[in-house]
């Protein structure tokens, strides 16, 4: 039986909102990331969706970069809160307002 | 006949020296800027003395070396292309001479005066730098040239004026000369933009042959030539201190002695009488103008003379001698006589006058030296016994300039007052009454003028020289205790000054003793034509006479009253005149009269335009922006709070809204629509506009309460009103895309 592209749709949409919410609401820093990573993930669940209903392979290879990008930015971003954690003793978002004017 | 020959390096070699001085003069040291700086000068000078050599020696008279520093114009605007170069004619032959030989004299004595000054090298380099822009000024082919060296001495005097800028007075002095110069400056480049416009040339050696041009009529029927030689005159009287335009040279004395005697004294100062003998052609043209330049010289002859004779300031009636003195050149280069004037005793006079005034002024700088800048005569006298070089140098200096024989002083100004009394200017076609009159006596009133000047010239000068030298000293006893003589430096100087002022004019010895006896007359005579006076032997020996009868009744008069100290009939006499006595002790309170004149009413303008102007209107309009600007910051910076996660609500909502907007756009559009009446007979066409996007639109009309057209993808509709008057028309539209919709109405009225 097929599941019908709107299923894998909903699914995205809901994955995307949680890591939205997960990177508004949430001050630890890694948990923010893994929101991070959760709205990467409902962008590729997506375009894989798409990929099959409209059975082009473009998709799927733009999910494969995506998730290059994915992993790189993942180990940016932990070498940064590794870093940040070294010098403030904290991975709080809230402590880390260097950019306040 | 020109002959070319590297003059650039006359004043580019002092240039050089000032760079120096100026640059590293303080890392190198003094030695060092001494050596630099008077090696440039020596060089200069023997460069100059050379360049004469060969001017007179293989040149025919009327010759003149050229140096033309590029092919290249300098400037070129419209017509005007200027071609800079140097020219030694014998008329800046002379000048140079003067410039170069007493330059290097007085850079010697100041090794000596400024020995313990701070500012020892800045001294030099603008000393240095003096020279360099003198001779650009005596040696520039063209008005232009010689403009940038008059700017430059301009530049140069205010620097040296005010080279103790620690003291408030000197500072004003040197921005006082400054100023009143830039107004005789500003007349000078009227007179060239003039010129130009005139005869389209600039230079000096073309001016012979464009006389044509300056006599044709310019304005109210009179030649040319009459309002340049009017401003250039204006120009000089700026430069060479004579009224109405003399009040900063007093003043100038604030500057260190060796100024006073190069700048203000001997070179610069004199800048004014050389130019009216450069541009004797324009003047000849216009003789009007002559007789105001003898006129201006002659009245600031006596008028200097005068406030010289109460003056307490020993450098003060040296200042007010050098005004009267150079009125006496005036007069001389203005005293007119069929088509020529007495140019050759102007110039002459000029150079007597360098050596002993350089001399008078070097000699008061070696009493300053020994009474630690005392400068008041009332406190000085018997001096004669501490220094003896200075005090012998001084009588000589004395004697010369007031005209004893046979000093050179002597010799020029026999020569002007003959020249002045044989003055003779020629009058319009129907002349009047008085103007028969005036041309008639003119020579005799300058004549008269100027003896009674030379008078008060001697009288002053030995009032000076006994209060100074002779009688018993009275000053504190702590001075007296220093007295001392000055350094040989300061005293070779003034001997050699001083063996100048008698032998120098030895040089110009009036033709009718012999003919080969005018050596100045006759070199100069190529390029200035002398003035065409009728002398005889006797002439000359009873004006001779007169003028020394003058002189020595007048030095006769100093030594009774001030042979020994202030005599009592000088207080009876004082106190007999006690306005007459004060008003010239304050110079005819012509400061005051300028102050009230011109000085406050500029003040008041600048102040007004101060407050008003610039306080309330540009800095208010500034400030305003400055305060809209910050405002708007301070709201805007709450903004920037810092939290990434709360500018990530921001970047949501704003995406939010454009997604929202975007998916909208094409419905809103399209609900538009045209509406088109045939009486009862309505059509509406909706999205009127040919657009892609519109075509996958749906639109349903409402044309009254309740009744539809229903949705359809065409976007024409007609209905029929049964019924007359107001309607409501709505359009809607439906975009299946995004299943968004729009509706927009209008009103519609049916007759």
């Amino acid at each position: 039986m097929m599941i019908p592209i709107q299923d894998f749709l909903l699914l995205g949409a809901l994955r995307f909102g949680l890591g939205v919410i997960g990177v508004i609401l949430r001050r630890n820093v890694l948990i923010v990331l893994m929101s991070i990573e959760l709205m990467l993930n409902a962008a590729n669940l997506t375009l894989v969706a798409f990929g099959r209903a409209r059975h082009d392979p473009h998709a799927h290879a733009f999910a494969f970069l995506v998730m290059a990008v994915a992993a790189a930015e993942a180990a940016v971003g932990l070498a940064i809160v590794v870093g940040i954690f070294r010098n403030r003793r904290s991975v709080n978002l809230d402590e880390l307002t260097l950019m306040k004017h | 006949m020109t002959a070319a020959f590297p003059l650039h390096l006359i004043p580019l070699l002092p240039l050089a020296g000032a760079a120096f001085a100026l640059l590293v003069g303080k890392r190198a040291g003094k030695d060092a800027v001494t050596l630099v700086c008077l090696g440039v000068v020596a060089a200069a000078a023997l460069m100059a003395f050379y360049a004469v050599y060969l001017l007179h020696g293989q040149l025919p008279p009327g010759g003149s070396l050229t140096d033309a520093f590029f092919d290249a114009p300098w400037m070129k605007a419209g017509d005007l292309e200027v071609h800079p170069g140097l020219m030694l004619d014998r008329l800046s032959a002379v000048m140079v001479m003067v410039v170069t030989g007493i330059g290097f004299l007085i850079h010697l004595y100041s090794t000596a005066y400024m020995e313990h000054d701070e500012g020892y090298t800045r001294f030099f380099g603008y000393l240095n730098l003096f020279m360099a822009a003198m001779l650009i000024l005596v040696l520039g082919d063209s008005l232009l040239v010689t403009f940038v060296g008059w700017e430059g001495v301009g530049l140069c005097s205010y620097l040296l004026i005010g080279f103790w800028f620690d003291k408030d007075a000197n500072a004003y002095a040197g921005r006082k000369a400054f100023v009143v110069n830039r107004i005789g400056d500003f007349a000078f480049l009227l007179a060239m933009f003039l010129t130009f416009s005139i005869t389209s040339t600039l230079k000096y050696s073309d001016m012979g042959g464009v006389v044509e041009a300056l006599h044709a009529p310019l304005w109210f029927g009179l030649p040319g030539a009459y309002f340049v030689g009017i401003l250039i005159l204006i120009g000089c009287t700026g430069k060479s201190a004579q009224i109405p335009l003399y009040i900063w040279l007093p003043d100038a004395m604030a500057g260190p002695t060796p100024v006073s005697a190069l700048i203000h004294a001997a070179t610069m100062v004199t800048a004014g009488v050389y130019m009216v003998a450069r541009m004797h052609v324009v003047f000849e043209v216009a003789p009007a103008t002559l007789a105001a330049v003898a006129g201006i010289g002659a009245a600031t002859a006596l008028f200097a003379a005068t406030i010289a004779i109460a003056q307490r300031d020993l450098k003060k009636v040296l200042a007010y001698s050098t005004i009267s003195q150079l009125g006496f050149m005036f007069v001389a280069v203005g005293s007119h006589l069929h088509g020529t004037s007495n140019y050759e005793a102007g110039i002459f006079h000029l150079v007597t006058h360098a050596f002993f005034k350089a001399g008078l002024f070097l000699g008061a700088g070696s009493v300053l030296h020994a009474l630690a800048n005392e400068g008041d005569i009332t406190r000085m006298g018997g001096l004669k016994k501490y220094l003896p070089h200075t005090r012998w140098t001084f009588l000589i200096y004395c004697l010369a300039i007031s005209g004893i024989f046979p000093f050179a002083g002597f010799w020029s100004k026999d020569a002007i007052l003959a020249g002045a009394h044989a003055a003779l200017w020629p009058t319009s076609p129907n002349p009047g009454g008085a103007e028969i009159w005036f041309a008639a006596h003119t020579g005799q009133i300058l004549y008269w003028t100027l003896l009674a000047a030379a008078a008060c010239t001697a009288f002053y000068m030995f009032r000076l020289y006994f209060l100074v030298f002779e009688g018993e000293y009275r000053g504190t006893e702590e001075k007296k205790h220093h007295l001392h003589e000055s350094p040989p430096a300061m005293t070779v100087v003034l001997w050699l000054l001083a063996l100048g002022s008698i032998g120098i004019g030895l040089l110009g010895i009036p033709d009718e003793f012999g003919s080969r006896l005018d050596r100045f007359g006759d070199f100069l005579s190529p390029v200035l034509q002398a003035q065409a006076r009728v002398e005889t032997r006797s002439d000359f020996l009873i004006g001779a006479a007169i003028a020394l009868s003058v002189s020595s009744a007048a030095i006769l008069l100093a030594w009774v009253l001030y042979g020994n100290g202030f005599s009592p009939r000088v207080k009876r006499f004082v106190a007999a005149v006690p306005r007459l006595y004060k008003t010239v002790l304050n110079k005819y309170y012509i400061d005051e009269i300028y102050d009230v004149l011109v000085v406050r009413p500029v003040r008041w303008t600048a102040i007004i335009f101060w407050r008003a102007v610039d306080s309330v209107l540009i800095d208010g309009t500034i400030n305003l922006v400055a305060l809209i600007v910050g405002g708007i910051g301070k709201l805007v910076r709450y903004l920037q709070n810092g939290d990434v996660q709360r500018y990530l609500v921001g970047i949501l909502v704003g995406a939010a809204i454009i997604f929202w907007g975007a998916t909208n756009w094409t419905a809103r559009q399209g609900a538009k629509f045209i509406v088109t009446q045939h009486g009862h007979e309505v059509i509406v066409t909706a999205a009127p506009e040919d657009d892609l996007a519109f075509r996958r639109l749906r639109f349903r009309v409402e044309w009254e309460g309740g009744t539809y057209t229903p949705e359809q993808t065409a976007t024409i509709f007609t209905h029929h009103y049964d019924k007359a008057g107001k309607h409501k028309i709505t359009v809607e539209a439906f975009d299946p895309r995004w299943g968004t919709h729009a509706t927009v109405s209008q009103k519609l009225v049916i007759k």
